[in-house]
């Protein structure tokens, strides 16, 4: 590809352009792409029912019929991991925009009016992230009960503390900035100058954020649904999958492989895809 | 000529580590209804402090406004509420800052920026504040102001980011606008074109202008009234002819001794000895003491009052102390 030595003006553009040159982040998008479309577009990509099974066609190997073959209930493991897509897209919306919205008003509050209320705040951040994330969800769930609102809800609130503290540390110089202080020359009110100004600013370590936070949830939602915490049988989700799989782990392995790939796949995707938004919104980390 | 902003005995503190710095320690002006009023000093004399003061913008913590008083237009300002005080900003008072390149906010277009100033405080709808924009940055000079209305700060130059400053802060018609060192990141021939426009938009709009520069050149050329500061508090005000042919207080003919000329060769420039006090232990009574050549048995013992020499300048120092005070 020759790249036109045309002078681009547009700061999207310039990400896009940083971006491209990216392989890595290339192809972490593509997967992540092909996952939104197959999640929402399941039923066009499904070729059997996700929960109806044959039962005379248990553990069947991949064959032309069942292309990944079936389960131990005798269920297409192509359908299932197709439905399982939709599962983990919702997971991952619900849980980061949940902690996108909390942590980040947390953060803007905290960072923007100091003192006494963001000290209350950090430390309450602190506390949330002494704990191991999955440990921090485990009893979350432990107090709401099993299932997948409160999966979600667990997820979301364990995911907080990051979006808080990338959102005030970004504030905090932010707010130092001469048109912060024009802004308030002009007789901008602190609402204004929050979400007109200090916000749209934080942008890019926000999106940079959500995107590595889509792994990481998805990661402790499989964990918790495949220790039974999660989302209940017989919805297909990736990690109630594998943990049905286990038990036939040496008789039938690609029962267990089929849900583990999608979720390795799906992670790194974002991953990388995230790695590469950090890069191109801030070229001073590469150049 | 009525007076359009008073401020008198203005203390403005900060306090860090344990420290109180008095940045401001009693300053008091005042300036006339659509005249130049020129502060000049040192960096770190509080000059910029004295701007933020007057609208209310000093961060609390570390800094304080502790004592005095600023009238504008028959309204005490430090009496005012937050909610009225931000009615002022940008409305009555506006001000320009040093460095137009972050001025501005990165992510939003001019054109967006500067309705958003009209529409709040003038209640115009979209499609006037629109056209007040154009207007406004067609009055300034400014190339091709419909495509200007539609471009991020990032894409214009220094001197286009000033011009559509001003634009901004005059697009309310202030009584006072305040430009902080408004020509010190420019080059010298933009610099030049900024304060043209500045002057040119005081004639227009009947502005008064507070100008804040360390540029001796700016004030000579600007002002109508001048006064210099020393270490917080002013050491000398007068007109800005009487300032520069008969400057008074040693500090005042240090600092003009310091300007360089082009019709005398001098290997060496004047300089004042010394460094600038350290404003959480200023020096006892005249804070220009320990640097002065002309010091004398009061300078360390008394605080000087400001005498008049001649009608309308003030010096605080005692070597005009026998000819009548100002009180």
């Amino acid at each position: 590809m020759s790249e036109k030595k045309e002078f681009k003006t547009s700061q999207t553009a310039e990400v896009w352009r940083r971006l491209k040159r990216n392989r890595a982040a290339i192809f972490g998008g593509t997967i992540v792409l092909l996952f939104v479309l197959i999640a929402i577009l399941a039923p066009l990509f499904s070729p059997y029912p996700p929960n109806e099974g044959d039962l005379t066609k248990r553990l069947k190997s991949p064959s032309r019929e069942h292309l990944l073959g079936t389960d131990p209930l005798g269920r297409d493991l192509l359908s299932r991991v197709i439905y399982g897509a939709r599962i983990s897209l919702q997971i991952q919306i619900v849980s980061v925009s949940i902690a996108m919205v909390i942590g980040t008003l947390l953060g803007m509050v905290g960072g923007y009016y100091g003192g006494k209320f963001d000290h209350l705040i950090m430390r309450l951040m602190d506390i949330l992230l002494a704990f191991p994330g999955i440990f921090l969800a485990i009893s979350i769930i432990a107090v709401l009960g099993p299932g997948l609102t409160n999966l979600m809800l667990a997820a979301g609130i364990y995911s907080i503390p990051q979006f808080a503290r990338i959102v005030r540390g970004s504030v905090i110089s932010l707010k130092e900035k001469e048109f912060i202080e024009a802004a308030r020359a002009v007789g901008e009110n602190d609402f204004n100058i929050l979400f007109r100004y200090l916000l749209p600013n934080s942008m890019a370590p926000i999106i940079v954020q959500t995107t590595l936070r889509m792994a990481t949830v998805l990661l402790t939602a499989s964990g918790l649904s495949f220790l039974g915490l999660g989302v209940q049988p017989p919805t297909a989700e990736w990690g109630a999958m594998l943990s049905n799989a286990r038990a036939y782990l040496i008789t039938a392995p690609h029962v267990a492989t089929v849900p583990g790939l999608a979720i390795m796949l799906v992670v790194m995707g974002f991953n990388l895809f995230g790695d590469g938004l950090r890069d191109s919104l801030d070229p001073r980390l590469r150049d | 000529m009525s007076t359009l902003l008073s401020v008198n005995n203005l203390k403005t503190h900060f306090y860090s580590s344990g420290k109180t710095i008095r940045a401001l320690d009693g300053v008091s002006f005042d300036i006339e209804a659509g005249t130049v009023f020129g502060l000049v000093g040192e960096t770190g004399c509080g000059k910029s402090v004295t701007a933020l003061s007057i609208l209310r913008l000093i961060p609390y913590p570390p800094g304080k406004i502790v004592g005095g008083e600023i009238h504008f237009r028959g309204k005490s300002l430090l009496d005012l509420s937050d909610e009225e005080v931000r009615s002022v900003r940008g409305k009555e008072i506006s001000m320009i800052f040093q460095e137009p390149m972050t001025s501005l906010n990165p992510v939003f277009r001019i054109g967006d920026q500067m309705m958003e100033v009209i529409m709040l405080h003038q209640g115009l709808g979209k499609s006037q504040a629109f056209e007040k924009a154009v207007e406004m940055l067609e009055l300034v000079h400014m190339p091709e102001a419909q495509k200007v209305m539609k471009q991020f700060p990032h894409q214009l130059s220094g001197g286009m980011r000033q011009r559509a400053m001003i634009a901004m802060e005059l697009s309310c018609r202030p009584f006072l606008l305040i430009a902080d060192e408004p020509t010190t990141a420019l080059d010298v021939t933009i610099q030049a074109q900024i304060l043209k426009l500045i002057k040119e938009m005081k004639e227009e709009f009947h502005t008064s202008i507070l100008l804040i520069t360390h540029d001796l050149g700016v004030i000579a050329e600007m002002c109508d009234r001048v006064a210099v500061m020393y270490a917080g508090s002013i050491v000398e005000q007068a007109c800005v002819e009487e300032i520069f042919d008969d400057p008074k207080h040693p500090y005042t003919k240090g600092l003009w001794g310091a300007i360089p000329r082009i019709d005398e060769e001098k290997d060496n420039l004047a300089v004042i000895p010394g460094i600038v006090p350290d404003l959480s232990q200023p020096p006892e009574a005249c804070k220009f003491h320990p640097r002065c050549s002309f010091r004398f048995a009061p300078c360390d013992q008394i605080v000087p009052p400001l005498f008049q020499t001649s009608p309308g300048h003030f010096v605080a120092c005692f070597l005009y102390g026998e000819e009548k005070t100002s009180e």
